[in-house]
């Protein structure tokens, strides 16, 4: 980044004055906002661990593991180099296609992140899209599911038990 | 406490950096490119959320990095449409990083996915702003 602000201040220094003035607004506009989101990071760190999302996402997971796939992708914040070994751990695990196909669903879900996303396209849009992505990954999930010709066995205990 | 500490850390260690750098680079593109982004982004239904799509695809990153971008980008003139198409892309469909995921999950699973994310990345874009201008 450096590099590329010097190459552009040798061309035009006032147009790299004027950015580099307007980056550091909004980052300080920002601030509050990020120290907000860590803190959110901070305490889901606290409660989750991959062995308890292990224990969850299994074959026998049944709705209980469409639940917990959701809920992990909502709380986990980690970049794709990241998640997608873990998700390659989990399946070595038996984590169920269709669970991986809502997890990578819903990432833009974060409680972490969604201060950010309000802070700059405002509440309503923050709660409505979150609403369709979280819709829209159990739809996925079904979908991927049936591609890769998954058995679909929901333990209907686990539907007495929601029902 | 300690370890929950740790990784808070490494998040803001790996997050700051990119989110600094995403913000010098917007900054900088935006005033050079933002008298085109009117004439790209019309509005129109179906083309707005592609064009939102394919630049999301073609980026994979954390989400909140997306928002910076999106934000930004609003601010240039880019409609919303295109925005929320993007970012749902940035953060589900990553064409750069197909080769991991293809490595870790299979080819098969990580052609569909995508496919498919990138499809609902289109319709989930149009829906919100439907249902937006429906309720207020």
């Amino acid at each position: 980044m450096v590099a590329i602000y010097f190459v552009a201040s040798i061309f035009n220094a006032s147009l790299v004055l004027n950015s580099l003035e307007k980056a550091f607004q909004t980052f300080v506009k920002l601030l509050p906002v990020l120290v907000l989101v860590f803190g959110v990071i901070f305490v889901v760190n606290l409660l989750l661990n991959p062995e308890k999302i292990k224990r969850h996402l299994g074959h026998d997971s049944g709705i209980k593991g469409w639940f917990f796939a959701s809920a992990a992708s909502v709380l986990i914040v980690s970049p794709p180099y990241v998640v997608f070994p873990l998700l390659g751990q989990l399946k070595e695990h038996g984590m169920r296609y269709s669970l991986m196909a809502v997890f990578l669903g819903n990432r833009n879900v974060q409680p972490a992140f969604l201060p950010v996303m309000a802070f700059y396209f405002g509440l309503p849009f923050t709660v409505v899209i979150s609403v369709y992505i979280l819709i829209f990954s159990v739809l996925s999930g079904i979908i991927m599911g049936k591609v890769m010709k998954e058995s679909e066995s929901i333990p209907m205990s686990d539907v007495a038990g929601i029902v | 406490m300690k370890i929950a500490f740790k990784k808070t850390l490494q998040t803001l260690k790996m997050s700051l950096p990119i989110m600094a750098g995403i913000l010098m680079l917007i900054s900088l593109l935006n005033p050079l490119f933002e008298i085109y982004y009117p004439r790209i982004f019309t509005g129109n239904y179906f083309l707005d959320p592609l064009i939102g799509a394919i630049a999301g695809s073609v980026s994979f990153g954390i989400p909140v990095a997306s928002y910076v971008v999106g934000g930004e980008l609003i601010k240039g003139g880019v409609s919303l449409l295109a925005v929320a198409a993007f970012i749902l892309s940035w953060s589900t469909v990553g064409l750069v990083v197909l080769p991991l995921e293809i490595a870790s999950l299979g080819k098969k699973f990580a052609v569909w996915r995508n496919s498919l994310n990138f499809v609902f990345s289109i319709i989930i874009s149009i829906l919100t702003i439907l249902t937006l201008k429906f309720i207020l």
